[in-house]
């Protein structure tokens, strides 16, 4: 009887759960739908949810008309240069920190988690100013400096909680076994510290790819990614739906794909080991 | 997409570089400490920490150097030292008030969603069922959109007056359909933004929830307390740690929300937050002065969230 009552709730659950999953999820899965439609059936009345004639030609459109290849390519140099970049200024930092900590670690962890907290709007002019004079305005490498400094916090402190949990006493153990610092670091260390590395870079490169102040602020035709691509939409002329949808799923689906394969490391290294 | 101005700005004197960090680690000894491996440490921090400091300081003395000059690069350039006036100006401008109105409710409409929602979706997600797996990835996928898709695809596709789904939606039960972004402009940044948060808030109080003892649970259940006081004695005190969480970080991202106003409503309709007020000053009107005394205050504003939220995060670093 237990038994039947449970494996009862078990559904009512799953049904729920899947309604609201499925509501949540409706508008990427609408955009999706309506990226394989013609422009006339994407506004057609009533609206048309899988049973219209599935075309690619919107994609192609996308890319003639556009040149989406190119916002693409600045998306990866912006959000991957900005990726790596922080990860070797972060990873010495990181492993010093977590390795060989101070009396001051903590203090230097919280004030490196402060400076993420400064509004961007804050600095907006002194950053465009500093553009402008350096020549950087509107260029690929002033972004992957800017958007390495404001995810460099995170990445410093999610690679410290990833390597506090390598244990000390391997270390020691090989060093017993008369193992070269050298050694050491490229045969235990390494190893050990590769998985945590990996899922900070693929946090990190869906936020470099999302971020939309800076993006949007210091580009203009020559590095704009494609954040500042799908902005150039909010204007249209004629109907647009279906190549705007297109558009967008391009965007979001490497994105997509990535971020389902961080979901475990995203809350901890979002809350910044607040919430494990 | 940034207006390229040319710029005037002969006269302009940069803010020093940043200066050495003077809080280098007095590297307390460990097993480790050995003064090689303490100076080793040293130069392995130096660089992120002379970056961050660099990134710190420069911009800031900056804002805070125009903020005291009337500064117009468009219309003869530096014009002198003001004192306070941008600060006062900016305060007593007719946008002001209005884009403070406009911050609290989008934020705190914001919260109250997600966190409302997040909870309950929690809970949900946390009971056993089929597919809980795939359910999640639903769920979490809003937040892996980039802000000016999720923020155009609804403004087109979702609230346009004529061919919107919600249009249709409204016309289907004989209703006049609502011209979203201009009738109900702030409750339509507030779905748009809830939508893309709600991810967030969710996942975190999951992870908060699922740390939960279930045997507290089933002896309150054995003790007959019904499911309202269960929740409102167990599992709200054992989340509040993770809202808070919510509440800090998500007032953080919030605050400076950009991209879902710049592409719906261009701050018209009384979407005008504090963070686009600013933009407007900066980029818009190339008022440098003013927009520097705002953008002050935005770091004030932001900077009083964030103490409340490094206190919990470093107790737990001593954890």
């Amino acid at each position: 009887m237990a038994r039947a009552i449970t494996s009862q709730r078990k559904a009512l659950n799953t049904a729920l759960a899947w309604g609201v999953g499925l509501l949540i999820f409706f508008p990427i899965l609408w955009t999706i739908l309506t990226s394989f439609k013609t422009e006339a059936q994407a506004i057609s009345d009533p609206p048309v949810f899988l049973f219209f004639d599935w075309t690619l030609e919107n994609y192609s459109v996308v890319q003639e008309r556009s040149d989406y290849g190119r916002f693409l390519w600045n998306s990866i140099i912006i959000a991957g240069g900005s990726t790596i970049l922080g990860i070797i200024i972060a990873v010495p930092a990181a492993w010093s920190m977590a390795f060989v900590p101070s009396k001051r670690t903590k203090d230097i962890l919280l004030w490196m988690l402060s400076t993420k907290m400064l509004p961007a709007v804050g600095v907006l002019y002194p950053i465009y100013l500093l553009f402008i004079k350096l020549g950087l305005l509107d260029t690929k490498i002033g972004l992957v400096i800017v958007l390495m400094l404001i995810n460099l916090p995170i990445i410093v402190w999610m690679l410290y909680t990833y390597f506090k949990e390598i244990p000390g006493e391997i270390l020691e153990a090989a060093r017993m076994d008369g193992a070269t610092l050298r050694e050491e670091v490229l045969y235990i260390l390494t190893p050990m510290a590769i998985p945590g590395i990996a899922s900070t870079l693929l946090l990190n490169v869906i936020l470099a790819w999302n971020e939309a102040f800076w993006t949007l602020n210091l580009t203009a035709a020559k590095a704009a990614p494609l954040t500042a691509f799908i902005a150039s939409y909010s204007s249209p002329e004629g109907l647009f739906y279906a190549k705007l949808s297109a558009a967008s799923t391009m965007a979001i689906a490497p994105i997509l794909i990535l971020g389902w394969f961080s979901q475990k490391q995203l809350v901890s290294g979002l809350t910044f080991g607040a919430v494990k | 997409m940034a207006t390229q101005h040319s710029q005037p700005a002969d006269r302009l004197t940069m803010a020093p570089p940043a200066p050495e960090p003077a809080s280098q680690p007095a590297a307390a000894d460990h097993q480790s400490g050995t003064k090689h491996a303490r100076t080793a440490a040293r130069l392995m921090m130096a660089p992120a920490v002379i970056l961050l400091l660099g990134w710190m300081l420069v911009p800031l003395t900056m804002t805070l150097y125009f903020s005291f000059k009337k500064f117009l690069p468009l219309r003869g350039g530096d014009l002198g030292w003001v004192g306070f006036d941008n600060y006062v100006r900016f305060v007593s401008s007719s946008a002001f008030w209005p884009s403070v109105q406009a911050t609290l409710v989008i934020v705190g409409g914001v919260l109250a969603i997600t966190v409302v929602l997040g909870v309950l979706l929690a809970i949900l997600l946390n009971q056993p069922m089929w597919g809980r797996g795939v359910v999640r990835i639903l769920v979490i996928a809003p937040f892996f959109v980039m802000p000016t898709v999720s923020a155009l695809v609804w403004k087109n596709m979702f609230m346009d007056p004529v061919n919107g789904l919600l249009a249709h939606v409204w016309r289907a039960f004989g209703a006049e359909p609502l011209v979203w972004l201009t009738e109900a402009s702030t409750q339509s940044i507030i779905l748009i933004v809830s939508w893309q948060w709600l991810p967030f808030a969710t996942l975190i109080l999951l992870t908060a929830i699922q740390s939960l003892d279930s045997e507290q649970l089933e002896a309150a259940e054995m003790d007959g307390a019904p499911p309202v006081k269960r929740f409102a004695y167990i599992t709200l005190p054992h989340l509040s740690r993770a809202i808070t969480v919510v509440v800090l970080i998500q007032t953080i991202f919030l605050l400076s929300i950009f991209a879902e106003i710049f592409v719906t409503t261009q701050g018209a309709f009384g979407t005008k937050t504090l963070t686009y007020l600013i933009f407007q000053r900066v980029l818009e009107s190339q008022n440098i002065g003013l927009g520097s005394a705002g953008g002050v205050y935005a770091i004030i504003l932001a900077n009083i969230v964030a103490i409340f939220l490094m206190r919990i995060v470093g107790k737990n670093l001593d954890a």
